[in-house]
């Protein structure tokens, strides 16, 4: 009744492209974004924030950069676990090399030296496609973890080989270090992830991302009607792996405080991101949320079902965890390959015509 | 013959060995690739599964029994026998086959016509789906499996090389392990019988006319179904070799479904649908990233077999898309 | 006016725009056009026609850069094409439709023909992030040409549906859009009509004849159906088994003896 294109006339072609072009959808996006600014640092504990808060505010990230590569470009990466040990040691090393740096450019450093490394691992896409890219890409999660592990510069020197983050503040409040807060690292993430998806939409609505949704629908089409394949496939890398570098700074610094590149970034982290776009849904901003949410959430509910509630070992509970996600991951495939973004528009298409059927 | 040279061929014979378990492992995924077109990520994890289904088995052990111990409060693990290698293996063969016949039916059936690469994840779902089932049904710890082959190092081998060396050089023989050798035979018997399946009975023509063309191979009425349950038999018996080799070498454990992703880079050296592509590919990984390892190696840190085959593919690619043996690709508009 | 204006700026209608010469190509042993030339004139519609496995495609792939001929040469605007990749000559203005449908099936109709524009935008990455500004304003000055050509095609109602939902027909007009979106100045249009009923046809044939008129485009048509071909083209070109076999006005081919026999199936010698 009140979710209505009617009545709602674009008259210029600016406001047509708009993100939300229609008024509710619009009205809804800033009550979200209220919520999440205004009332949610007042009531997360510890708990959430560690649990569910910033994994998903982070992951989000990861996957918002892996969609632009693989659900808007159409290259399959499955070294997002690499590109994400890019961006957390490049933060560690420019927090050590630089203590006075600001926290905030911090990140967005480690953002692009992630983009010149995945563009550099993305010279392949010239040549390859499909699953032979995704081959390519092992090499990059491979070696890159190698790399960080075996040279010592990368670490320091530390006796142990991990790295850990220093205290850096923003506006006087912690923001990494033991003593920051919850709320401060909720809202530092946050904010990243505000202005990221941001970024990522425009990215996605104008020139660059048609390139790159022609590249992924027929490429050789879009090179004869004037795509440059090399650009809109090494821009989709760098774009991808900006994201992911910061997410990954995000991860070490804010979120885990301290790493082991071959534990913190191995090889489930790249499919784990993979996953969580194709519940999402490929190709779709508003999916790299839910698919992140989705897969945060699963185990965290599977976990507290089983171990306290069933009193069951946690190990069992893990095992069952695997075959959840890899099931689910097969039946969306089947059932819905456009994934939760997919469900998401349907619901609102029925609830556009409502209450008639068609 | 110095030192140094017995140790490079001893480097490369151990490269060979370790190539043919790659090449065990790549060669399923190239018979699946070749009748279905699907890049079967879950390959891997099938020979982990098929190993740790054979060592339950031959055990005694009760499927599911930690979860049955969660719900029920009991403490149930094994059924207190132990079945001979053999039974064991035939038992595991017949899982295997129900196996291929439930992926038929509830992935495989609903994702005709999909890309390529929508299969290809549908696989990796399919593999962590494997993998936390084969830890419910038997357990995650690391288990050791017997069925009875050689194992240790060939004495008679170590003795007789012993000779070559300079006489007071400080050389004491080459050392193969007789479990590499006994897995470099079963592979060329596997391939072998492979071969001779495909050439010559009724059910091996309609696997080479699917490979070729779907629809020419529907029109003269075989029925793709059948051929996909079997090719997926197929390669889950190919799996249960792969897992007892690599399972009898260093335990049945999940590093077992890692090492099979270096089937991957020996695909795209020999290309996706090519046996004697598998095989050598297989070979040249296993021989390249020993010497690199043995050679440059220590110079950087060591441990470069992680990602050796990897970097080698992508080279490759750059240069050489097709693979070793496929044509030069021409794109049509 | 984008670089492929400017580059034709100088060229009058009715003199030569692009110049065929004695191109060969082969792929591995199997010859595909043997020793071809010939000129296409600003202004014209210039049909290559052919039985089928002609060739006629492969021209249209030499044309716009995609096949590269191992012997001959290709003059465009008076200057010779040297090793230059596909998207660089779309930028020269040349622009075209595929023989099989090869539009963007996830993406919208006007997503489809925005694409086309491409070779108009110029924003850079920044400014795109932010949108707001240099981006924001390309967008829309581009919509509206878009909008020109979703209109003269009557495709307004299909405007947001995604391609890959569209019947052929329809599917076969967007993919003109997109190839129009470009503002080409040598279209090439490989078998627009193919599949098609008499109605779509004649729909087909009229925008076609619009578009030169309109724009003064000049357009090179792949085309089977020679009622239509001999109807709307100026000037024919004939291969067979790769080789020229006539060359000249409509009225000319109806009369060349070796057309003739080529269409009716007399044995080679």
């Amino acid at each position: 009744m009140f979710y209505r294109q009617a009545g709602d006339f674009k008259t210029t072609y600016r406001d047509d492209i708009q993100t939300f072009p229609l008024k509710q959808d619009r009205w809804g996006y800033y009550i979200v974004l209220a919520i999440a600014f205004l009332v949610v640092p007042f009531f997360i504990n510890d708990y959430w924030t560690s649990a569910v808060m910033l994994p998903f505010l982070i992951y989000a990230i990861a996957s918002l950069g892996l969609n632009i590569l693989t659900g808007y470009c159409g290259q399959v990466s499955l070294g997002t676990g690499g590109f994400l040990a890019v961006g957390a040691y490049a933060c560690y090393k420019i927090m050590t090399a630089f203590p006075d740096l600001n926290i905030f450019i911090v990140v967005l450093l480690s953002g692009v030296i992630t983009a010149a490394v995945g563009m550099l691992f993305g010279i392949p896409s010239l040549r390859i496609k499909g699953f032979y890219l995704a081959v390519a890409t092992l090499a990059a999660q491979f070696f890159l973890v190698w790399l960080f592990n075996k040279v010592p510069w990368f670490y320091n020197n530390s006796a142990s080989g991990q790295i850990s983050a220093p205290e850096r503040s923003m506006f006087g409040f912690a923001v990494t270090g033991p003593n920051a807060d919850a709320p401060v690292r909720y809202l530092f993430c946050l904010t990243f992830l505000v202005l990221l998806a941001w970024v990522a939409r425009n990215l996605t609505r104008g020139r660059l991302g048609r390139s790159w949704m022609a590249i992924r629908d027929m490429d050789i089409a879009a090179e004869i009607i004037g795509v440059n394949p090399l650009k809109s496939k090494l821009s989709a890398f760098a774009v991808s792996s900006f994201f992911i570098g910061v997410a990954g700074a995000l991860f070490f610094s804010v979120y885990l405080g301290a790493v082991e590149v071959g534990e913190a970034f191995g090889i489930t982290q790249s499919f784990l991101v993979l996953f969580m776009i194709i519940i999402g849904g490929l190709g779709s901003i508003f999916g790299s949320f839910a698919g992140a949410a989705f897969l945060v959430l699963v185990p965290v509910l599977l976990k507290n079902i089983m171990v306290n509630w069933l009193g069951w070992p946690t190990d069992i509970a893990v095992h069952i965890e695997f075959m959840v996600v890899g099931g689910l991951i097969v039946l969306f495939l089947i059932a819905e390959p456009h994934g939760l973004a997919q469900l998401w528009r349907l619901a609102k298409d029925k609830f556009l015509l409502w209450p008639f059927p068609h | 013959m110095s030192p140094d040279v017995l140790y490079t061929i001893e480097v490369i014979l151990n490269g060979l060995m370790a190539g043919v378990m790659y090449s065990l492992v790549a060669l399923g995924f190239v018979l699946i690739f070749k009748a279905s077109g699907i890049f079967n990520y879950a390959q891997g994890v099938m020979a982990l599964f098929a190993a740790m289904t054979l060592v339950g088995i031959q055990n005694g052990q009760v499927p599911f029994s930690h979860l049955i111990n969660a719900i029920f409060g009991t403490h149930i693990h094994h059924f207190g026998w132990q079945l001979p290698a053999i039974v064991a293996i035939l038992l595991t063969v017949v899982v295997m086959i129900i196996f291929a016949i439930l992926v038929e039916r509830l992935v495989l059936k609903h994702l005709v016509n999909q890309e390529p690469i929508i299969l290809f994840m549908a696989t990796i779902g399919l593999a962590y789906f494997m993998e936390g089932f084969g830890d419910l049904m038997w357990g995650s710890e690391i288990k050791t499996l017997d069925v009875g082959l050689p194992q240790g190092a060939s004495l008679a081998l170590e003795e007789y090389t012993l000779k070559w060396a300079a006489e007071g050089s400080e050389y004491y023989g080459m050392y193969l392990d007789k479990l590499d050798m006994v897995a470099a035979l079963v592979a060329l018997a596997l391939v072998i019988t492979l071969s001779l399946f495909s050439q010559y009975t009724k059910t091996g023509r309609a696997l080479r006319a699917v490979a070729d063309d779907h629809q020419a191979a529907l029109s003269v009425g075989i029925s793709l179904r059948k051929i996909w349950v079997i090719t997926w038999c197929i390669a889950g018996v190919v799996a249960m070799v792969a897992g007892v080799m690599w399972g009898s070498k260093s335990g049945v454990q999940f590093s077992l479904s890692l090492i099979a992703l270096k089937a991957l880079p020996v695909l795209i050296l020999g290309g996706f649908t090519s046996i004697p592509g598998a095989i050598i590919g297989g070979l040249i990984i296993g021989v390249g990233e020993k010497l690199f390892e043995y050679s440059i190696g220590p110079l950087i840190g060591g441990a470069t077999e992680n990602w050796f085959a990897y970097v080698l593919a992508l080279f490759f690619l750059v240069f050489r898309p097709q693979g070793l043996f496929g044509d030069k690709i021409i794109e049509r508009v | 006016m984008n670089y492929g204006t400017k580059m034709a700026s100088g060229i009058e209608p009715g003199a030569e725009l692009l110049r065929i010469e004695n191109i060969s190509l082969s792929f591995g042993g199997v010859k595909a056009l043997t020793d071809v030339s010939f000129d296409i004139q600003r202004g014209e519609v210039r049909a290559i026609i052919g039985p089928n496995g002609a060739g006629k495609s492969s021209m249209l792939n030499v044309i716009n850069g995609f096949y590269h001929p191992q012997v001959g040469e290709v003059w465009y605007c008076g200057e010779k094409r040297k090793g230059i990749k596909p998207h660089q000559i779309a930028h020269q203005g040349i622009a075209r439709t595929f023989q099989n449908i090869a539009l963007f099936k996830g993406m919208s109709t006007l997503d489809n023909i925005m694409t086309g524009r491409s070779t108009h935008m110029s924003a850079n990455m920044l400014s795109q992030a932010i949108w707001r500004g240099a981006a924001e304003k390309e967008e829309i000055k581009n919509r509206r040409y878009v909008e020109e050509i979703i209109d003269f095609l009557e495709i307004q109602s299909i405007r947001k549906t995604p391609v890959g939902r569209l019947p052929y027909g329809l599917q076969k007009r967007v993919e003109l859009g997109r190839a129009l979106a470009a503002e080409p100045v040598l279209l090439l249009l490989d078998e627009p009509m193919a599949g098609m009923n008499v109605e779509e046809k004649e729909d087909m044939s009229r925008f076609i004849l619009d578009v030169q008129s309109e724009f003064g485009t000049t357009i090179a048509i792949i085309e089977h159906d020679m009622g239509v071909v001999m109807d709307i083209s100026d000037r024919l070109v004939v291969l067979d088994y790769g080789k020229k076999i006539g060359d000249g006005t409509p009225e000319e081919i109806r009369n060349n003896q070796a057309v003739i026999d080529a269409y009716l199936g007399v044995p080679h010698e």
